[in-house]
This record gives structure tokens, sequence and C-alpha cells, in this order.
């Protein structure tokens, strides 16, 4: 047999499967040839030695804040928007919150309308935002810790979480509103913990309504990694500890501790 | 066998985000970007050779995959078809930075032309002797050089088959050629590297020594 080709020498290396045997055979006897394959061999161990940046921990959710502007809105008409299932709940959240601020800032108004009160009033806006956050975080913690706790059986079926997609699926549009809110009010560690929140109840809301158990293990997995039970409860105590701080002090009042408590 | 498993998890997870993305819920989509950036990120640094480029081919990739959704229908699973979306954007990227590379040495009247003149082609075995070369980095730079002298299509065809591990019909996809001649690119890139690469062979056993250790 004449020496091997480069060609079949490349694709020995690369596992072509036919000829296999005899160029084997042939590397087996000829020096030369093995020579040859060796230069070949070092092209792919040199391939293989080369780096790829790591883009760091972050980098999916970067891709995707560039990304998003640019994508262009789905044609739906606007009432389609609104009248989601989805969307009706976080409607109704804003509805109740505009509410809440307006009729507190009335409230307050009446009382008094000094600059001090204005402050106050900003006060109870904020803490009607604490509040709600913090109930928001609660509801998402339940979702996850159901999920956490959740022990499928290798011998069961397929496992429903339609309850907790559907929960979750809620859970991210009330998110989006308090992760923006609290961007704009400049509280960055509300609003990156609601972030990462937002990518994990994203991944459950779009995962199946029933799953295999390793599927289910799979998503434990995921937001296991993440970390994000125990942020949210670091969030959610911090949240209480401001509510607390907020609470107005007993010389104000019963009235009015009423009213901010009804808000 | 269990990471089959979880991939067919995320497949499955993957329909769903894309019918939703489809139904109009862009949230849905930030899903299935979280999911494969990172891979698309990887494919594409190999076949540009820089981060910028690599981050423009990432986000020209989604962007494009989010236009052409409908397209989509399930035809392939999201990631790959993403990735096959990304690896052909980066083809047009190579080939357009490649073009203005070589105006601007033709205008600067440079002579060698890297796209022209396969450089590759005419290596010579007869470089600076091994002893001259600090083993692996110098190597690294040299396969740098190697790669970005390869056609697109040869790139192409080696970043996926031997980083990725793509089936050859996958490669002739992205290539939109057909699987014998997408055999010969490959073997075409791979003789051109080692042809490159020969002169350095105190740097390649190196290499194959960093090889086996990662």
């Amino acid at each position: 047999m004449s020496h091997l080709s480069e060609e079949e020498l490349i694709a020995y290396q690369d596992g072509e499967a036919k000829g296999r045997a005899e160029v084997a055979a042939h590397l087996e006897e000829c020096p030369e040839c093995r020579e040859a394959r060796a230069r070949i061999e070092a092209v792919f161990a040199a391939l293989d030695a080369m780096p790829v940046p790591d883009p760091g921990a972050d980098y999916e959710r970067q891709v995707w804040q560039q990304l998003e502007p640019k994508l262009p809105e789905k044609t739906l008409h606007w009432w389609q928007g609104l009248l989601g299932p989805r969307r009706l709940v976080v409607v109704g959240a804003m509805a109740a919150m505009i509410l809440a601020a307006y009729f507190t800032g009335i409230w307050v108004g009446k009382k008094n309308n000094s600059r001090t009160d204005m402050a106050g009033a900003e006060k109870v806006r904020e803490r009607v935002l604490v509040v709600a956050v913090g109930e928001h975080l609660g509801k998402s913690e339940m979702v996850l810790v159901e999920l956490a706790n959740t022990e499928p059986r290798k011998s069961e079926g397929l496992i429903n979480i339609s309850s907790e997609q559907k929960r979750a699926e809620a859970l991210v549009e009330e998110n989006r509103l308090y992760r923006q809110t609290a961007l704009q009010e400049g509280d960055r560690a509300i609003a990156s913990t609601l972030d990462e929140l937002e990518r994990v109840l994203l991944d459950i809301a779009n995962s199946p309504n029933e799953v295999t158990p390793a599927q289910f293990e799979s998503l434990q997995k995921r937001i296991e990694a993440k970390g994000i039970l125990f942020k949210v409860r670091v969030v959610n105590q911090d949240l209480r500890e401001r509510e607390k701080n907020q609470k107005p002090s007993p010389a104000q009042g019963n009235s009015e501790t009423q009213e901010r408590n009804k808000a | 066998m269990r990471e089959d498993v979880e991939t067919a998890g995320l497949e499955t997870s993957d329909a769903v985000a894309v019918a939703r993305t489809l139904r109009g819920e862009r949230d849905a989509y930030r899903v299935l970007v979280e999911r494969h950036s990172r891979n698309v990120f990887r494919m594409a640094y190999r076949m540009t050779g820089n981060r910028h480029d690599a981050e423009e081919v990432v986000q020209e990739a989604f962007l494009r995959a989010y236009q052409k959704l409908k397209q989509f229908a399930g035809q392939a699973n999201f990631g790959t078809w993403v990735y096959r979306i990304a690896a052909n954007y980066a083809i047009d990227r190579i080939r357009t930075r490649n073009l203005e590379q070589s105006r601007r040495q033709m205008s600067s009247g440079s002579k060698g032309d890297r796209l022209d003149i396969d450089p590759m082609a005419n290596a010579k075995d007869t470089a600076p002797s091994p002893e001259r070369l600090a083993a692996s980095a110098q190597l690294a730079k040299k396969m740098n050089e190697a790669l970005d002298a390869l056609s697109p299509a040869e790139r192409t065809a080696i970043v996926m088959r031997h980083w990725d591990g793509c089936a050859i019909e996958e490669i002739a996809a992205v290539l939109k050629s057909n699987t014998n001649a997408t055999k010969n690119t490959v073997f075409r890139a791979v003789a051109k590297l080692r042809k490159a690469l020969q002169p350095h062979a105190g740097g390649i056993s190196a290499a194959r020594a960093m090889g086996s250790e990662s």
C-alpha cells in the first residue's frame, strides 16, 4: 500500500468511519504516515488550546438589554394588549397603586398644604411601593418554594406545573412594573433582584404545562443555580425593615395611621 | 444520557417560548436569548476572532431570528436554528471585513493581499526554526493568523466541525453546499492550518500538552 494521502489522514483524525481499519493497519506499519498523522493531530490540539474569552457572568442579561429596544413590536391592537388575561392583573394593580397614591395625596393636601406635607405624601407613595413590592416578593417566594420543595418520584409520570406556571406568568408582568419603578426611584438593589427574579419567573412561565421528573429536576436546578430564593428573602426582609421605619410615630394620631394603613 | 434528557427538556421549553413570542409576548423571547446567547457568542468569537465582532454577531443573530420566527415553525430546535443564523451572519461579516482590509491594502499600495493571494497556499515549510518561537503563546498568535487567512467558508467549516462537533450535513446547510464539497472544505482548512503551523513544531508540542490539559 502506498502512503496515505493528507485527506485520508484528516478524515481518519476527524473520525471518518469509512476505511478506518485499513488506515489504522497502515499506520501501524508505516512510520512516515504516523509522523504525518502526528502533524495533523497537532493542528487539532493547537485548535483545542485556542482560548475564548469569558464574556462575563452577566453576559446574557446584557445581550437582552441591548437587544430589547431593537425588537419590533408584534402587531397587536392596543386593546388586545390591555385585555389579555395577564395584563388585566397588572392594569388592576397599577390602577390600585395610582388610586392609593392619589387619595393619599388628597388626604395629605387637605390636612396641610405646606412643603413638609408634600414630602409626607412622597413618603406615603414610597410606602405604597414598599408594601406592594413586599407582597409581590412574598407571592413569588411561595411559587419558588413550592417548586423547590416538590420531590418528583422517578416512577411518577408527567408532573403538572400549570398552576405555578400561571402564577409565574401573572407575576412576571407585576415584576416588570415594580422593576421599572424601582429603577426610576434609583433603588438599584431592588431593581437588580427584581430583574433576576423576572428571568426565573420567565423560565417557569415558559415551561411546558406538564414536565417529566427529569425536566422538573432540571428546572429546579436552574432556579437553585441562580440563588434567587435567598436573594428574594433578603430583599423582602429589607423591605419589612423599611416598612417598620416608615411607620408614623404615635404622636401623629390614630386617624392618620389608619389612613396610611389603608393606603 | 442525563444531558440528553435535560436538552430535551430545554427544547420543549424553547418551543413553548417560541409559541408565546409569536403570540406577541416579547418577554418570552428573553428566555431564548438568555439560554442560547453564550453558545452563539463562543462560536461567533471563533469565527470572527475578536470580541467586538462576536458581540455584533450575537445581537444581529437574535434580531434576525426574532424577525423570522414565523419561518422557524419548529423545524429544528431553536438553539441550532439561531446558531445557523449567527454562522451565516458571521460569514457575511468576515467577507465584508476582508474586503475592507483588502481595499485598504490596495489603496496603501501594500503587496500582500490576504484575500486574493492566499498566503497559506504559498506557505513553505522552511520558515523560522522552532527555537525562535516561544512555545504556546507564539503558536496561538500563529494560529490566529492562520485562521484569519482561511476563507470564510473554511473558517466556518473548521469552527463548526472541530469546536462545535457539527455534522457535515449541518455545515453544508450553512455553507449552502453539498456534503462532498463541505468535506473538502474541512480538509482544505485543516491542510492550510497544518502548513501554516508546520514550522512551529516546538509550539505545537506545547499546544498538544495544553490541549490534553483542557
